[in-house]
């Protein structure tokens, strides 16, 4: 047991450090490990629901884009007036001083958490009293009607989109955004990682897999499972805000419908990378985010135009031929090494009785 | 908001025209969505896009220079096969698995779908041009262009004619008899893959029907499959499996709250209505379903 843990820690410490160096042995390519700890954030949440709760929603983009947009109103709206903002090129007549950049993108975070989560726990009842494919639906045409909704609001930019407050131009350092925005989305990769690790050896978890396997057994144990539903709903909400919030301020400019509730891309892309991974497990999508990440980038440029039938013929592959993902099928190989103990006799029964 | 719309009967009239010939073109999509629901147990969320693929054979030979309404023919023709085609790619693989995992590879389906189209027709909206011209009713208050009074009136033409064939052909049968109990359908000698194949098909050919109508009434563009979906699936759920007049009646009702929606909400908010409407819808759904749930004694 010891000797477990001790490999934990360097496994651990290992990759903190790797984190911590990235942003200065890749300087180029800071904007993508960004983007890989936002990916892998969403990907995590999205397990949270559809590989844990097996409440597969489309809809977490909604407090993805929710989060992007409470942000940056925030961050404009503390110090300027929001419509004036909006309606020309507000960045160019209003300009943050350093302290009130930081002051509104801290506050606005704090924002983007909190509320994305009393919205889910708002709907959450209503919502999450759908089953299956109904549910999915339902989400996924929640995460659409908000784009299409955002897209008609005047405050908030509607259809021409809403500029996000630049970095400080008093930083003389270039690669201080880079690297402000990195070490932020680092952090909350941290933060989601430790509660989700956290939640992996709780009761919640065990409570979510009941709901999961069969939810009208699961009530009639006695668990309430509505509640335990709405509370991992609002966990998912609470990182998906944050993460919407950062990736906000780092691509510095939100559409309503291509950016913010992107459900043609981010969307997607969170189901598709927590099902590479593998559904259900801690480091499945971690690992299916970062190889996702990888290809996209690899592969997107070298066959620009055709990135999104890749994606969709990738979609097609990936559920068709590899539900259970690449945990899933190292699972099967190597069940040892999940702590899985195989009985022999019953198996080699199995096998005779079939 | 805008409410003048009930202040003046004849946009009243107008609108709820609109809405109902509308409607019935929606209820023919539906149709297919219930058909390949009851009988595959697959929610498509490709069938917005084979709409508008449908759509874009029409205006395709609208580019040749043959009038647009002869793609109702020629349309539901190419499309049966694409249909029948997609079946033996993707479709078989994941019919008899988790609604899910059909809800994401159809998903897949339609974004390879858009973009393809985007490839070949171009990103512009575009319009067949039928020149029917329009009606006038009211002292010329009220107009109504012929193509959608056009497009009415060949839904219900082919919707009549698939009940009929359904009814008393041999493949129509066998279809009912896959969806009754696809099991004893096999035991009996019905050779299920092929039923399905036929069944993905005909909702197909269905889209296309229906595309082909959209090209002349509305507008096409690559991007605009979902909202079909969403409709389809919509008046699926309010309406039912396999109850036609219900399909007819609640494709009327959301053409209805459309163009109602359209005059009070304004045309920015038209497609986040439907989305809405649909949210609300399920969980409506939900709460009268959980009213029913009792104890058992």
């Amino acid at each position: 047991m010891n000797k477990v843990k001790q490999k934990d820690l360097i496994l651990y410490s290992g990759l903190i450090i790797l984190g911590l160096a990235a942003p200065f042995l890749f300087s180029a390519f800071k904007v993508q490990l960004t983007y890989l700890c936002v990916l892998i954030v969403l990907a995590m949440t999205w397990n949270l629901q559809g590989g844990e709760m097996g409440y597969n929603t489309f809809g977490n983009i909604l407090f993805y884009g929710l989060g992007m947009y409470l942000t940056a109103s925030v961050q404009v709206g503390m110090f300027f007036p929001l419509a004036e903002w909006t309606e020309s090129g507000g960045e160019k007549t209003f300009v943050h001083t350093t302290a009130q950049y930081f002051q509104g993108i801290g506050v606005g975070l704090l924002v983007s958490a909190i509320v994305p989560a009393i919205v889910a726990g708002a709907i959450g009842y209503a919502i999450l009293g759908l089953r299956g494919h109904y549910f999915a639906i339902c989400t996924l045409g929640l995460g659409i009607a908000a784009g299409e909704i955002a897209g008609g609001i005047e405050i908030i930019g509607a259809g021409q989109g809403f500029t996000t407050p630049p970095f400080p131009a008093e930083i003389v350092d270039t690669e201080a955004r880079g690297k402000f925005f990195y070490f932020l989305s680092f952090a909350l990769l941290i933060g989601t990682f430790v509660f989700v690790k956290y939640i992996y050896g709780s009761r919640f978890r065990l409570i979510l897999n009941a709901i999961r396997d069969n939810e009208d057994k699961a009530e009639a144990m006695g668990i309430q499972t509505m509640k335990y539903k709405i509370v991992g709903w609002m966990c998912s909400a609470f990182f998906c805000g944050l993460a919407g919030g950062i990736m906000g301020g780092l691509i510095g400019y939100i559409d309503s419908t291509d950016v913010a509730f992107d459900g043609r891309e981010m969307g997607v892309f969170m189901v598709l990378m927590a099902i590479l991974g593998g559904k259900g497990t801690l480091w499945g999508p971690v690992i299916g985010a970062t190889l996702f990440h990888f290809f996209k980038e690899g592969l997107w440029t070298l066959i620009l135009g055709w990135q999104y039938v890749a994606l969709g013929v990738l979609i097609v592959v990936i559920v068709v031929y590899f539900p259970e993902g690449l945990m899933g099928w190292l699972r099967e190989k190597y069940p040892e090494r999940f702590g899985e103990v195989i009985d022999e006799k019953d198996r080699k029964a199995q096998v005779e009785l079939k | 908001m805008d409410f003048l719309i009930f202040k003046a009967p004849m946009l009243m009239v107008q609108a709820s025209l609109d809405g109902i010939l509308l409607g019935i073109l929606f209820a023919l999509i539906a149709y297919g969505m219930a058909l390949q629901w009851g009988v595959m147990n697959i929610i498509n969320i490709a069938q917005g896009d084979l709409v508008i693929l449908g759509g874009y054979i029409a205006y395709t030979i609208y580019l040749w220079g043959i009038h647009p309404a002869w793609g109702v023919i020629i349309s539901p023709i190419i499309m049966f096969f694409v249909g029948w085609a997609l079946y033996k790619l993707v479709i078989n693989k994941v019919v008899d698995r988790d609604l899910f995992i059909s809800i994401l590879a159809t998903f897949g389906i339609a974004i390879v779908f858009q973009q393809l189209m985007n490839f070949i027709f171009g990103a512009d909206v575009v319009v067949a041009q039928s020149e029917y011209g329009t009606t006038m009713l009211f002292d010329n208050s009220v107009t109504l262009p012929n193509s959608k009074i056009f497009s009415a009136f060949i839904s219900v033409l082919y919707a009549v004619a698939l009940v009929i064939y359904m009814k008393k052909s041999r493949l129509g049968r066998a279809i009912r008899a896959t969806a009754q109990n696809a099991r004893a359908a096999k035991i009996l000698g019905v050779d299920t893959e092929k039923v399905y194949a036929a069944t993905f098909g005909i909702n197909a050919a269905l889209c296309g029907i229906a595309g082909a109508l959209i090209s002349i009434t509305l507008t096409l563009h690559p991007y605009v499959g979902l909202p079909y979906t969403v409709r389809s699936f919509m008046i699926v759920i309010v309406a039912g499996l396999g109850n036609l007049p219900a399909v007819a009646v609640s494709g009327m009702g959301l053409g209805l709250f459309e163009e109602f929606a359209d005059y009070i909400l304004g045309t920015e908010f038209r497609i986040g209505a439907v989305f809405m409407l649909l949210v609300f819808i399920l969980v409506y759904r939900r709460f009268k379903l959980s009213k029913k749930r009792e104890y058992l004694k």
